[in-house]
């Protein structure tokens, strides 16, 4: 039997409920007002009081008003039919919604139960199978979709049958399993999952050892992210985080993106809706779109569900994870989250900790990034989820808690620097202060001396350290005057313009110079480190800025050209001749 | 406030602050309007039998045997094409002397709209300002405040932003206005013969400023009748919002909230959201574009106020003093409307975009010739044409008291060019020279 509650107080959204039974942590309940329910999730307790968070505006509810606990924790829906489609923080179908409003109490069906899947089997009856692991498959786009023994189920099972190839809805009985006890227990193409609770039932999680393309320069060359990495992007508004982040999305090289807007404008997610669905994916010739999935919690929407926003993505991208599929997952901004969890503190008369945050927010952001990762799964096969958050400081100010929690947790740090910025040099992710943890780990390394070139991670630092020489100088000349310095200031100060205009900056409008394949990072770094190394004889400062300006405006038109196309190699063959009359 | 059947009147409070009373009650739903001793209130805490209000007009002279009735309901607006050209203030009453607007009663503050539902802002909405127009364009469905000083026009500019634009309804939200702004509001859309598009509602600065939160959600009620109900295209008008959340952390220290970044509540973020994500382009054609005031101190935008502002709203305007010219300009730097890419070079000119980049880039070459001579450095002949041009580009496109046409305004700017530059300093696309240029070659 269901434990019920009357209200008894409430202040916004947060609502005590006196219960007469048992109610657990996290458990979700519906109250009644009117003809509608109102979702909430038990967030304290305290003797017969249970304090819930209400998902939707609590406006009319009184004193008095009944309570069903369900005995269940917040959980997503997980099968075929998730990628393309459009979820709020609560995984209802924002697109089968009736109205152009948002109205209370309207819940609708995450997976469409009524489409048929072209089901192929992969277990065989007879098999030992345990939770995870794949029974068979339907084509989701152009991915194949396993269909997974239930992450709930404990212990070993026997495969009594498993169904034949054909259509099949997703409530459909795929397989039969029989337990230890004997006992036959069908399986669906759907299951349910607590979101708050991460997906286990993998073989180990080794350290992530290769790197995940995204076609930004300053990230994939200068400070690449690992694939099952995790990285943070902290900006003040203007400095390009979105525009980053859907660059990222576009480009990354995973088979699955799923993007999670919480608490930003709607406009925004628009902008998605609008485009990602005329998009081509370069890799794959798909659409966009069929390879992502939006949760999406605009500012606007209720503020208890931005938190449920980021879980609710995070277990989907777990889902596909244990498919065996490279996930990114992108959530803008987990400041919101941070400041959804200070209102609902504050409202719990907590002792606050810095700027009135949580005094937990440091442990629940890690515990968050921890989730994402590279795994081995039963069968060998790797999955991962790479995790890329952006973070909104308040006044641009880096020292405040979503930041410093955030950089304690996260191992790639981007920041997005407003001077940058202001001058227009996008992405504005500042070269000297971003770094990767990732470059440290003799793992990576090896990648990519393997993959892109030997003594490739030497080659980035040495432009790392260019760029610090370059900002050093910059400094002296500023303060003792063009004439007051060495020649070799100019010249430092020019080399580090030279990777910032060709490396760092990055026309994300551009068709051609937005997504740029390693392949082509190679060779442009190469490039601009040999331009570095070649000996010129220059007089004065001001043939220094001549000569290395010239040389930035024929590196950007190869940029802007299709990669060794005859346009690029005429601007090759330009600059080769510089470097070599020089030389 | 009509007086109902199924009132229910108490006559004991339990406690008093200077903006909350306290009462047991029973049967009291959450947001719900009072009156207490005759004041308005509204339920914003129930724990157990204790039923806490805040009351707008604040507690002074309130005895603990005040008589409070409960109305039943959170604050609504009757809405109806009646509201057209009439001035009300904060609890949605008429201040014009005029009848009663009968209509429908709507609850104010309500749900959102699904994002899914939303299509992409794409009209383009004309000012007649050029910097706003030119270098920072509006684009219906946005929601963009003004950065200003509180020495700074920024009523008088956007009052004739909200004139000029082609729209159906003007809603005026004024939180906080003097009376003189009010009566100069009033005067400007007389003038104007505009006031049948125009709904106005008022708090001023005589009147108490928690009031002043109620002000929004009446404008946005207002607005969302005329956009979803009529598929119109109304403008929002909202100044000053620093006073709004300035009466927000005058409410949350009422109550006790511990305050964040600069004494404003945890929840200002969302509560500026709420607002200002109200703006929309509806599938049917109506829409709801915000144009907003914050007041700034000193310039100052790291402050809680503007700060959670930036990150909600689709750019922003500045308004700053040119010491050249004397005038009071749309700075280029430091505006930005976010949207404007999705409106120029594809509802006006082609060369909109590179004129616009040109115009900007020519005039921050001339700040830095400023910079030098003010160094003591000498200055190039470019340094000294740049410096010529930056003050007739602040005159006559960056001043706000410009009024002329999207082409006009790119035909002045190649007039500039042509009268200090050589086509090959401009960087702008060949074919758009051969046709535009209006200097020597």
């Amino acid at each position: 039997m269901k434990t019920t509650g009357k209200v008894t107080g409430i202040i916004s959204n947060l609502v005590t409920v006196e219960v007469d039974g048992p109610v657990a942590q996290n458990e979700i309940c519906f109250i009644s007002l009117g003809n509608s329910k109102l979702m909430a999730e038990v967030i304290k307790v305290t003797g017969k009081n249970a304090f819930v968070q209400v998902y939707e505006s609590t406006r009319g509810l009184k004193k008095g008003n009944s309570v069903e606990f369900e005995g269940y924790m917040l959980e997503a829906t997980l099968g075929p039919g998730l990628l393309s489609s459009n979820y709020d923080g609560l995984q209802n179908n924002l697109a089968t919604m009736k109205g152009v409003f948002l109205e209370r109490g309207e819940y609708t069906n995450p997976i469409d139960t009524e489409k048929e899947w072209e089901f192929k089997p992969i277990a065989k009856p007879g098999d030992k199978v345990e939770a995870a692991h794949w029974l068979g498959e339907v084509e989701e786009g152009w991915l194949p979709h396993k269909i997974m023994v239930p992450f709930s189920f404990k212990g070993e099972y026997t495969v009594k049958s498993v169904a034949q190839p054909g259509n099949y809805k997703v409530n459909d009985t795929i397989a039969v399993l029989t337990d230890d006890k004997g006992e036959d227990i069908p399986v669906t193409m759907i299951q349910k999952w607590p979101v708050k609770v991460a997906i286990g039932g993998y073989k180990e999680k080794p350290r992530p050892y290769k790197i995940m393309e995204t076609g930004v320069r300053c990230i994939d060359t200068l400070n690449p992210i690992a694939e099952g990495g995790t990285g943070f992007i902290p900006g003040p508004f203007g400095c390009g985080k979105t525009v980053l982040q859907h660059a990222i999305a576009k480009q990354g090289e995973a088979d699955v993106i799923i993007m999670a807007a919480c608490g930003e404008r709607a406009n925004e997610v628009v902008e998605i809706f609008t485009e990602f669905p005329e998009l081509i994916d370069a890799r794959t010739g798909r659409k966009l779109m069929e390879r992502t999935t939006i949760i999406c919690n605009t500012s606007n929407m209720p503020v208890a569900a931005r938190e449920a926003s980021v879980y609710t993505a995070m277990t989907i991208g777990e889902y596909y994870r244990m498919m065996g599929l490279k996930v990114l997952l992108l959530a803008d901004s987990t400041s919101r989250w941070a400041q959804a969890l200070r209102e609902m503190s504050n409202r719990m008369e907590e002792l606050p900790g810095a700027d009135a945050f949580p005094v937990d927010l440091p442990a629940i952001i890690s515990s968050f990034y921890a989730r994402a990762g590279l795994v081995t799964l039963y069968n060998g096969q790797t999955g991962s989820v790479t995790f890329i958050g952006t973070v909104s400081p308040a006044g641009g100010n880096l020292k405040e808690p979503v930041t410093e929690s955030t950089k304690k947790a996260a191992r790639c740090f981007y920041a997005l620097n407003q001077s940058r910025a202001d001058r227009k040099r996008y992405p504005a992710v500042d070269p000297i202060d971003s770094y990767s943890k990732y470059l440290e780990y003799p793992e990576i390394a090896e990648y990519l001396n393997n993959k892109v070139e030997s003594g490739w991670v030497a080659s980035v630092n040495k432009a790392k350290n260019i760029i610090l020489r370059g900002k050093e100088a910059y400094e002296q000349i500023n303060i003792l005057g063009d004439d007051g310095v060495p020649l070799e200031y100019h010249m430092r100060y020019w080399k580090s313009e030279l990777i910032d205009f060709i490396i760092l900056q990055q026309d994300a409008f551009d068709p051609i110079d937005s997504s740029t394949p390693m392949e082509r990072q190679k060779f442009m770094l190469n490039k601009v480190l040999e331009v570095c190394d070649a000996k010129v004889e220059l007089e004065n400062f001001d043939q220094i800025t001549a000569h290395y300006k010239n040389i930035i405006n024929i590196m950007r038109q190869m940029n802007y050209s299709e990669f060794k196309s005859e346009e690029f190699n005429k601007y090759l063959d330009q600059l080769n001749t510089i470097i070599r009359h020089d030389n | 406030m009509t007086t109902k059947a199924f009132q229910r009147i108490y006559t004991q409070l339990e406690a008093i602050t200077k903006a909350t009373v306290s009462l047991k009650a029973q049967g009291v739903s959450n947001d719900e309007l009072a009156t207490v001793a005759g004041k308005l209130a509204q339920v914003v805490k129930i724990k157990g039998d204790i039923v806490t209000l805040q009351v707008f007009t604040g507690t002074e002279g309130i005895p603990t045997d005040a008589e409070i009735i409960f109305f039943g309901e959170p604050p609504a607006l009757n809405v109806s094409d009646e509201l057209a050209g009439r001035f009300f203030n904060a609890y949605g009453e008429p201040i014009d002397n005029g009848p009663k607007v009968e209509g429908e009663r709507r609850f104010i503050g309500g749900p959102s709209v699904n994002p899914y539902k939303r299509k992409q802002p794409s009209q383009l909405i004309p000012t007649g300002i050029a910097g706003i127009d030119l270098n920072n364009t509006l684009v219906s469905g946005q929601k963009i405040p003004f950065f200003a000083n509180p020495d700074q026009p920024y009523n008088q500019v956007m009052a004739n932003v909200a004139l000029r634009a082609d729209v159906d309804k003007i809603i005026l939200g004024g939180m906080g206005l003097t009376n003189d702004d009010y009566l100069y509001f009033k005067q400007m859309f007389e003038n104007a013969g505009a006031l049948n598009k125009i709904i106005s509602f008022v708090n001023t600065t005589e009147q108490p400023p928690v009031e002043r939160l109620l002000i929004p959600d009446m404008a946005l009620t207002a607005a969302e009748y005329f956009a979803v109900d009529k598929n119109q295209k109304v403008l929002v008008l909202l100044t000053d919002m620093t006073l709004y959340a300035d009466a927000l952390s005058i409410v949350s220290n009422r109550m006790d909230q511990i305050p964040s970044k600069d004494s404003m509540p945890g929840s200002l973020y969302s509560d500026l959201a709420k607002i200002y994500e109200k703006a929309v382009q509806l599938p049917d054609g109506g829409s709801i574009t915000i144009i907003a005031v914050t007041t700034l101190n000193d310039g100052d935008i790291t402050h809680a106020i503007p700060d959670n502002t930036g990150y909600i709203t689709e750019g922003q305007l500045f308004l700053r003093l040119d010491s050249d010219t004397g005038k009071v300009i749309v700075d280029p730097f430091r505006s930005l409307s976010r949207l404007k890419q999705l409106v120029i070079g594809k509802q006006t000119r082609e060369d909109h975009g590179q004129v616009m980049n040109t115009g900007v880039r020519l005039y921050a070459d001339a700040s830095n010739a400023k910079t030098k001579l003010e160094n003591g450095f000498d200055l190039s002949d470019y340094d000294l044409r740049c410096l010529e041009y930056a003050k007739e580009y602040s005159s006559r496109l960056l001043s706000i008291d410009v009024n002329i046409t999207i082409d006009q305004m790119l035909d002045t700017a190649w007039e500039l060019f042509g009268k200090y530059f050589k086509p090959e300093e401009l960087g702008i696309k060949q074919a758009l020279v051969d046709k535009y240029w209006k200097g020597n070659k």
